[in-house]
């Protein structure tokens, strides 16, 4: 090792940080060189004299009980903090539960919700399952008596096919726990499905309009009958074929159980 | 209560380390009065991390932000100086020390070393503080300073070197006569 490898690395070895290798070549060179030995020997002084304790600040005596009072000042600070979250979040925690009891108390599942929802599966699995129809027939005269012997009632069948909306067939479903006639119209590339079964209370109901899973929805009773309509075609049309439905039973007098 | 002994358990770890955070941030910040203000920052903000402390060397990660937290409040209060030129390399060295007049500091009043090393750039001053003073390793300076281990080695020799010509300058004939009386 030659000094100016010397120079670089005497920090290194004051500071024990060098490998054993470069230490004891270090150490051979400081016993050869005198000057870097001298050099040595100025950076050790150095060292000792900065490590006097004398040169050290040493903190001020109350420094330590000072923290001891602030950290623990900070600490409560973040535990009132913590509690006062824990309290909102409880509190919010509680309200949510009166919300969700009052809710589950005051609005038990809405009935028609259900039906809906059934209506909505019924209608999509029609689709689905390439079984839209039992009866494929345009003919009302056809269809009608299909339905005869499979349901006790005789569901009104009504062709449209004038006012676009043409008559695909019938076909036995079962909803709200009984079985019920299904009408399929088409509107378009649309299929319509148009259940039928006698009305549980036998009251006439207007018509009223619902969206589910994006379909169209429309339910109204009349003549002990009650009646779900479903589509994807837009309401706006839909309520015409409600309205077309409603025009031809008030005409011809179709609404009742057994005709 | 596991809350509570949070607070005791950082205690307990840092307290120890009092006496190095004052000292480092004594002589970042120059005076008694902001070196107390820095420590309790300090100390409030490293219990405040405290959470995000995954074990590994304690005192380097205290003084890490005891560094910080001068270097910020020396920045907002535009007493920052970079040093001259700090290039970091040992090529400067070899002349740095080929000063024929050895120094032997022996019996040198403590205010004079502390004046001189005031007067040393901050990059400087503060390795020399941890490596003589805290006797921190080279990888723990690494840490606090966030630099390169060879970089570290390289300021330190420096910082010496600049330090030893300071006082050189300072104790001139006493130490030339001391020289002479060892040469």
């Amino acid at each position: 090792m030659n000094c100016q490898q010397t120079h670089e690395l005497i920090h290194g070895y004051l500071d024990n940080e060098l490998d054993l290798v470069n230490n004891i070549e270090i150490e051979k060179h400081l016993a050869e060189c005198d000057a870097c030995a001298r050099t040595y020997q100025g950076m050790r002084s150095l060292q000792s004299t900065l490590g006097d304790i004398a040169v050290r600040f040493a903190p001020p005596a109350n420094l330590e009980r000072k923290l001891r009072s602030k950290l623990r000042s900070e600490d409560k600070t973040r535990m009132t903090l913590r509690w006062g979250w824990l309290a909102l979040a409880g509190s919010l925690i509680a309200a949510m539960i009166v919300v969700a009891v009052g809710v589950a108390t005051f609005s038990r599942p809405a009935t028609d919700d259900v039906l809906a929802a059934e209506i909505v599966s019924s209608h999509v699995r029609s689709l689905m399952a390439d079984h839209l129809t039992d009866v494929p027939s345009s003919d009302r005269h056809t269809v009608k008596p299909w339905f005869d012997g499979k349901l006790d009632f005789s569901p009104p069948v009504k062709d449209l096919s004038q006012q676009g909306f043409s008559l695909n067939g019938g076909r036995l479903d079962y909803i709200g726990n009984r079985p019920v006639a299904a009408l399929v119209y088409q509107r378009r590339q649309h299929p319509i499905n148009l259940f039928i079964w006698p009305s549980s209370d036998g009251m006439a109901k207007t018509e009223k309009a619902s969206v589910t899973h994006g379909y169209n929805l429309i339910e109204w009773s009349n003549g002990g009958m009650a009646y779900w309509v479903v589509s994807d075609l837009n309401l706006a049309e839909l309520q015409q074929f409600v309205q077309l439905l409603q025009e031809q039973s008030a005409s011809v007098g179709y609404f009742s159980p057994r005709y | 209560m596991a809350v509570q002994s949070k607070v005791v358990r950082f205690e307990e770890m840092a307290l120890p380390h009092l006496g190095a955070a004052y000292n480092l941030a004594r002589w970042l910040v120059h005076n008694d009065h902001d070196a107390e203000d820095m420590v309790q920052e300090s100390y409030l903000r490293a219990f405040k991390f405290f959470g995000g402390y995954y074990g590994g060397d304690f005192r380097a990660w205290l003084l890490t932000i005891v560094r910080n937290t001068c270097y910020t409040w020396l920045q907002h209060n535009r007493m920052f100086r970079q040093a001259e030129s700090i290039d970091d390399k040992l090529d400067e060295l070899e002349a740095d020390f080929a000063d024929p007049e050895l120094l032997l500091l022996r019996n040198i009043d403590s205010q004079i070393v502390r004046q001189a090393l005031q007067e040393l750039p901050v990059e400087f001053r503060e390795v020399v503080v941890l490596r003589e003073m805290e006797g921190l390793s080279y990888k723990e300076i690494a840490t606090v300073v966030d630099l390169p281990l060879g970089t570290v080695m390289s300021r330190l020799a420096r910082g010496r070197k600049r330090l030893h010509s300071l006082l050189a300058n300072r104790m001139g004939k006493e130490a030339r006569v001391e020289l002479s009386a060892n040469a």
